[in-house]
């Protein structure tokens, strides 16, 4: 068997997590001190999640495919993002944001604001606020955020095969090493592959729940 | 110590307008809920942005809409109490204290260290603040504002959220704390009593609108307003009218009154607090005849609700010692009671 799907999956998984963690946050933060457009703002964060994957896949290959003009603009420096591995991972990051976001917005807007109030009229910077302050009362629903993101990212197939295509050992990850599989024929690697899947994931979902229970002093605190 | 207000704010319901000064004092901010008196607070801090006027604190511009100044809450060092103490649950006492005092470390721990021990919490430093009784999360909120350095303290509702015991330990704890701001603080409050006991100067505010700054004795002995009456704790309000220079017709008791001041023309109401009508055995000048319609026991005094004989006139409360009313209730001879001109609270609106 070969295990490049395995590597390329975990690394793309990776990756996304990394720009989804931050840019979740971000966006979560962004729109809970939106006061106009909150609802518009949302629904555009947050519509890859209902979409289906290959309407996402489509629109990002529209967006950033040869044809398009920011694809065009992108040749001039040599970067050409379709079926390359950094388009798996924008693929991956593209649907799996939804989840990170909602899970921190959720955590944000469950902290009680005269905490923040009383931070910054203590002279508590912006910066600190959100580090020392945010981050930590919120973590439960961030770790949450990243666990589910990730699993989202190792399981993402439509947006990724439209994308990024299925190149082994380039752009094929485990999801799409399935499907190639099973198109030819060879079921037992499919099922290798699917094991493999359903294993990583359990093992991460179960991690977040024994981790949430064990470092959150949070669910205690708001009484 | 010198703050200067003058802000307008359009909220959901009214507009709030608040005009007034402080310097070197405690000055109360009287109101119901809801009425916009936090929103005063959170302008003053740097939370909450007014619309438009202007805030200066020991001359300092904190905010003035016409030059375009607002500073941050962070620019700003004031000290805000919460109603819910708002300490960071994710840290220690200890942590909550050294998070925000500023300065090298030394100088960082000795701050630390003093107000621990000023506020009696050393054993509670390693603690969290959800394993802390709420007096204890008032004390170590009190000690996180001194060690942060601001210049004037801002007191929400401080005792709203506590029991009558504790309550009363922590206000006579308070006279400390506001030493190190050479007494001066805004406290906001509904409890008329706590603003009595607390404040030096006070202002009710209804609907957003602050009204007249008095010193709070004369606040409670002359309210002027209704809203002002009624939030001091005045139970006894009747529509009112002049009849002649010195005397009212309160029309809700059925009552023609002699007043001790001048009535204005446009009086409207008049009050008398519950415990200043006095017992008496016959008629004469302010005295009626009255009829019982509710005698209430409570712990330590009688709440006996009278009209006028012969009438359906509004009850009034009258409140008055076990002892006294006891002594006429074993006489069962008529009851007449005495209204003192001087107790007589004259609203013009």
């Amino acid at each position: 068997m070969e295990i490049s799907p395995l590597i390329i999956t975990l690394e793309t998984a990776g990756a996304a997590t990394v720009v989804t963690f931050f840019a979740g946050i971000g966006l979560a933060l962004m729109v809970v001190r939106m006061n106009r457009f909150k609802g518009l703002a949302d629904a555009i964060i947050t519509l890859p999640m209902v979409l289906p994957p290959t309407v996402v896949g489509f629109f990002l290959l529209l967006l950033l495919g040869k044809r398009s003009s920011l694809g065009r603009f992108l040749l001039q420096w040599d970067i050409s993002l379709v079926f390359t591995w950094k388009a798996a991972v924008i693929a991956a990051v593209v649907v799996s944001l939804p989840l990170m976001y909602r899970t921190a917005r959720g955590a944000f807007e469950q902290l009680d604001p005269n905490i923040i109030h009383a931070a910054r009229t203590l002279g508590v910077s912006e910066w600190r606020i959100f580090w020392h302050i945010l981050v930590p009362n919120a973590r439960a629903g961030i770790l949450a955020g990243v666990v589910l993101s990730f699993t989202r990212a190792l399981g993402e197939f439509g947006a990724t095969i439209m994308f990024a295509g299925n190149i082994p050992g380039k752009t094929q990850t485990m999801s799409t090493a399935i499907y190639a599989a099973v198109q030819a024929n060879d079921y037992e690697l499919a099922f290798d592959w699917a094991m493999v899947i359903v294993v990583f994931s359990l093992v991460f979902v179960m991690l977040m729940n024994w981790w949430i229970a064990h470092t959150d002093k949070g669910a205690a605190l708001w009484n | 110590m010198e703050l200067t207000v003058s802000i307008r704010k359009q909220l959901r319901s009214f507009e709030l307008v608040a005009d007034f000064a402080v310097q070197d004092e405690v000055f109360a901010l009287l109101g119901a809920s809801g009425c916009g008196k936090s929103m005063t607070l959170k302008c003053i801090a740097g939370i909450e942005t007014p619309d438009s006027g202007r805030i200066v604190l020991n001359g300092r511009v904190l905010y003035d809409s016409e030059l375009g100044i607002d500073l941050s809450p962070q620019q700003r060092h004031i000290g805000y109490l919460f109603q819910n103490y708002a300490l960071f649950p994710n840290m220690t006492i200890k942590e909550n204290i050294g998070f925000v005092a500023s300065g090298p470390a030394s100088e960082r721990s000795a701050k630390v260290q003093e107000n621990l021990e000023r506020f009696g919490l050393k054993e509670l430093a390693d603690a969290y603040p959800h394993e802390l009784s709420g007096g204890q999360q008032q004390r170590a909120a009190f000690a996180r504002i001194l060690a942060a350095d601001s210049e004037l303290l801002l007191l929400d509702e401080p005792f709203s959220a506590l029991d009558g015991y504790l309550k009363w330990q922590l206000e006579l704890e308070l006279g400390d704390v506001l030493k190190s701001y050479h007494g001066t603080a805004l406290l906001v409050s509904h409890d008329r009593g706590e603003v009595y006991r607390l404040a030096g100067k006070a202002a009710v505010i209804k609907q957003g609108r602050l009204e007249q700054v008095h010193t709070t004795k004369d606040l409670f002995k002359n309210p002027e307003t209704l809203a002002a009456t009624l939030l001091t704790g005045c139970k006894n309000i009747s529509q009112a009218k002049q009849v002649a220079k010195q005397r009212i017709w309160a029309e809700d008791w059925a009552l023609e009154l002699a007043v001790a001041a001048g009535v204005p023309e446009n009086i409207r109401y008049a009050g008398i607090r519950a415990h200043f009508l006095e017992l008496r055995s016959q008629a004469g000048e302010n005295t009626y005849p009255m009829e019982i319609v509710q005698i209430i026991e409570d712990v330590f005094s009688y709440l006996v609700m009278i009209r006028r004989q012969g009438t359906s006139a509004k009850p009034i409360r009258w409140e008055l010692p076990k002892a006294v009313w006891e002594e006429y209730s074993s006489r069962k001879t008529e009851l007449y009671v005495y209204i003192p001109p001087e107790k007589i609270i004259l609203m013009q609106q």
